[in-house]
């Protein structure tokens, strides 16, 4: 692991959903290093802890990182008072990010799947295996819906999935995910989103048995593995302990995970 | 002036400092996250994270929560256990330059306490600080250190222990701090570190849930800096023992705060958590001060305060 900590450029400030914000941030030597998975960790003024921030996407020939969060509380939405111009003072890139498949066979394919805010991750991951990706990405309703023309863009294939059925198939991206899987041409599953919808997918790939990574979140402190405050339940070698969120994620692979 | 000059060497229990901030025990694991930007040869010293007899996973998350000007934590001294930091991370200190490292101890038992200083007395580790104030385990850590006979005990048996430079972390959750400490001196302890975190809680008003899994948590931050300045100047007037002052130090001015009020160094914990470059800011902010103040020596600030 190799991060830096400075202040950084905001290029570009978008408003992409009610609430949720699209950030990019000039930092050659984070996008040198970044992968998808890793996260950014953004000091707010006027607040003790930093934000951790998930990258989006990272664009190295502009030397630049996108991140997209949701507005949560007082911290984040004291970000989004940041615009065009102002710097972002972060230490970044931080975590392990997704393990990306090397060399994936043409008739061989990845599927990311995403709730809500947790699509964000995913887009960079899915970009890296273009049309050999599938993103599944799930929302309560049409107007909450972010990203979909970013994963379409970059020759993903996109299934979208509404809790009420406004726009794409009705209900969570469990059923898709299966109808998927049973195609048998999937390498791995990516995933991010809220707990239970990580504890479903886990299961599936386990009783299909398709590799699966996931990506968690934890209340955080330094973000650097030192603190020991964002820890999560992990099973290595039939061991059971606790690892930190920051250093030994945020991206586990879905077995180990105690959901 | 005379930048050349200028001297931050302090001295603690009899062990000399470099210049002195130190990290606090806690917010700087074995101080191997922040090698990627600084070399640990800047630090004061390191008090490492503090360590028990057997390997220990902490407790449930969520273990943090943002409050006003600070945070909660209960970590609950998740830690991998003495002789994992006896054979890879103080070796590994050692090797990358780091100035004086604390080892910092819990324990449930006197007997947890004593078998722990026994091991690191045979090491090269450079002092004791003796943690009798975690308000986040369930046995041991802060029950020892509410009470003068409880915080008496754990350090006349740590002292029996070792040969080593042995310093008492206090706890700031008692009705008056001077009591611990004067027990403390007399048990046989060469510095006092103070202040540990203050206990506190929060509740997130949607679920009325804590927000902390173990409903409450040690508060740190600038907002218990007043607290800590006005317990290390009540007890460095108690006690004739050297004392390291702690608790919300947030800029070099805190510090130099610090220093005035009597402390011999400071140790720096949650603002690393909010800026990992914060020590060094801290060291150079110091530096600046002597120069504008034509301070030779840091010692010469040490203890200046003029109460009314």
């Amino acid at each position: 692991m190799s991060y830096k900590c400075g202040s950084y450029h905001i290029i570009e400030k978008t408003a992409i959903s009610a609430g949720i914000y699209s950030y990019v941030i000039l930092c050659p030597d984070v996008a040198e290093e970044a992968r998808p998975g890793q996260f950014v960790h953004i000091k707010v003024e006027g607040f003790t802890l930093r934000r951790p921030i998930s990258i989006c996407d990272i664009d190295r020939r502009n030397g630049s990182i996108r991140i997209v969060f949701e507005i949560r509380g007082h911290g984040t939405a004291k970000i989004t008072d940041s615009n065009v111009g102002d710097n972002i003072d972060m230490i970044a890139p931080l975590g392990n990010g997704f393990t990306l498949i090397e060399n994936i066979a043409s008739d061989r394919r990845i599927i990311t799947v995403g709730g809500g805010i947790g699509v964000a991750p995913l887009l960079g991951a899915a970009k890296v295996f273009r049309e050999s990706a599938t993103a599944i990405i799930g929302f309560r309703s049409y107007a909450q819906i972010i990203l979909a023309n970013d994963f379409k863009q970059s020759d993903v294939h996109v299934i979208t999935c509404t809790d009420d059925g406004s726009v794409g198939v009705k209900g969570s991206v469990v059923a898709p995910l299966e109808a998927e899987l049973e195609r048998n041409d999937v390498d791995m599953v990516y995933a991010c989103g809220p707990q239970p919808m990580l504890a479903a997918i886990v299961k599936i790939c386990e009783s299909t048995g398709v590799k699966c990574e996931v990506s968690l979140e934890q209340r955080m402190g330094c973000g650097v593995g030192a603190c020991a405050v964002c820890a999560c339940g992990i099973t290595r070698e039939q061991k059971e302990s606790m690892l930190m969120v920051c250093k030994d994620g945020p991206v586990f692979k879905g077995e180990e995970v105690l959901l | 002036m005379n930048k050349i000059n200028r001297d931050l060497t302090v001295t603690v229990a009899g062990v000399t400092f470099p210049n002195p901030v130190i990290a606090a025990s806690g917010v700087y694991g074995f101080g191997e996250s922040y090698t990627d930007l600084y070399p640990l040869s800047l630090m004061g010293g390191i008090s490492c994270k503090g360590m028990t007899l057997n390997p220990k996973e902490g407790n449930t998350p969520p273990r943090v929560a943002e409050t006003p000007a600070g945070m909660l934590n209960s970590v609950g001294l998740q830690n991998p256990g003495v002789d994992v930091f006896i054979n890879t991370h103080l070796p590994r200190l050692k090797k990358e330059g780091a100035n004086i490292i604390i080892a910092n101890i819990a324990g449930e038992t006197p007997e947890d306490y004593a078998e722990i200083a026994g091991r690191l007395d045979e090491t090269n580790v450079d002092m004791l600080e003796v943690n009798i104030s975690c308000p986040n385990v369930k046995k041991g850590g802060a029950a020892w250190g509410v009470s003068s006979e409880g915080a008496a005990l754990i350090t006349k048996t740590v002292r029996a222990a070792t040969k080593k430079p042995v310093m008492v972390k206090l706890t700031p959750n008692v009705t008056d701090i001077t009591e611990i400490a004067k027990a403390v001196q007399d048990a046989g302890a060469d510095a006092i570190s103070l202040i540990n975190t203050l206990f506190g809680m929060r509740i997130d008003i949607k679920t009325k849930r804590p927000i902390l899994r173990n409903n409450a948590g040690g508060l740190s931050g600038p907002a218990i800096f007043p607290v800590a300045l006005r317990m290390v100047w009540q007890v460095v007037r108690a006690v004739e023992i050297d004392v390291v002052g702690l608790g919300g130090i947030n800029c070099a001015e805190d510090a130099v705060e610090m220093m005035i009020a009597g402390a011999k160094a400071v140790q720096i914990g949650t603002a690393i958590v909010s800026d990992p470059l914060a020590p060094l800011k801290i060291i150079g902010g110091i530096e600046h001060y002597m120069d504008i103040n034509k301070i030779k020596h840091i010692k010469e600030i040490i203890g200046t305060v003029q109460p009314w």
